[in-house]
């Protein structure tokens, strides 16, 4: 925390909470107290009320960000402004690496669902982070690693996999009969029967509406155009 | 059926995540579990079920058609 703006008591304790996250994140774990401490100092603090933007796609980042606490939707946006979820980012996790590391333009934007509370480090400050304490690049490549594995995973499912198809053949086999109820599927339960992610599936809903094919009417999936989600079925 | 995501209780960790993100202010945390205090608010956005990191919450969609069936479930 950079001084000045706290007395010295809330300061300290204020220090000894982010001594105490930055321990539990995988960037820093394993770091004496000390360590820690000269990262601490470096911290900046941020909130962000719901739906706000913390960072815009194509833009050059502010700074590395763990969530202290509320959660950030990382997303990419298409030229006709459909957006693809690409992560949930939840307290002790951090969004913005990309851009502090390679220097360029955000590829992703992130918006805070709820109200939160970031703690940033700026570029420059984690490069002078990386040389002190050669550590924490181990961490930093594990977090990456683990990270290219979700988006190669997405990517895989986004391009390899033809989801809106069996996202459509889940709503005409679940769909209630006679009169009656179906079973309630979450969009959990649908990404798991169409093996793939969470993220696609609320993607596919959301693309089938626009086409007409169904309605998406509180908890309810109305199918508006059976013979469109056949269509999408049998095409796919 | 019941119109309000569900809870299951055992596995709400109460972290709260759901609360901040819910944007009706539906959901609040009560001993340690979510609680649902305003249901008729819910619009089933999903973003409690989206974050939850333990899957304790769950917004299932009912299925239902619009018209007669046509073609049925053998041909799907």
């Amino acid at each position: 925390m950079r001084p000045g703006h706290f007395s010295t008591a809330v300061e300290q304790s204020i220090m000894a909470v982010q001594l105490e996250f930055l321990s539990g994140t995988p960037y820093f774990y394993g770091l004496n107290p000390a360590q820690l401490e000269s990262i601490a100092n470096r911290v900046f603090e941020k909130t962000a009320g719901r739906a706000e933007i913390i960072s815009m796609e194509g833009e050059g980042a502010t700074g590395l960000y763990f969530v202290a606490s509320g959660v950030v939707k990382v997303f990419k946006t298409s030229a006709d402004g459909k957006e693809q979820i690409l992560s949930i980012v939840r307290p002790g996790e951090a969004f913005n690496d990309v851009p502090v590391f390679d220097g360029g333009p955000s590829p992703v934007g992130a918006r805070a669902m709820g109200p939160v509370v970031l703690y940033g480090i700026t570029r420059d400050d984690m490069m002078a982070i990386l040389l002190e304490h050669p550590g924490v690049a181990i961490g930093v490549v594990r977090a990456l690693a683990e990270r290219v594995r979700h988006l190669i995973s997405l990517v895989e499912d986004l391009s390899f996999k033809h989801v809106i198809g069996r996202v459509a053949k889940i709503l005409l086999e679940h769909v209630g009969g006679d009169g009656g109820q179906g079973p309630r599927l979450t969009q959990q339960e649908m990404a798991a029967m169409a093996g793939t992610a969470r993220e696609v599936v609320g993607r596919s809903l959301k693309t089938l509406e626009t086409q007409g094919a169904i309605k998406l009417d509180r908890h309810r999936i109305l199918i508006t155009d059976q013979e469109a989600l056949q269509r999408t079925v049998e095409d796919s | 059926m019941s119109e309000t995501p569900l809870i299951d209780e055992q596995r709400c960790a109460g972290c709260g995540l759901c609360v901040s993100v819910c944007h009706l202010n539906a959901l609040v945390i009560v001993s340690k579990v979510v609680t649902i205090v305003d249901a008729v608010e819910c619009d089933w956005c999903a973003d409690c079920e989206l974050v939850c990191p333990t899957g304790a919450i769950s917004c299932p969609f009912e299925i239902v058609l619009v018209g007669s069936w046509r073609s049925h479930k053998d041909s799907a």
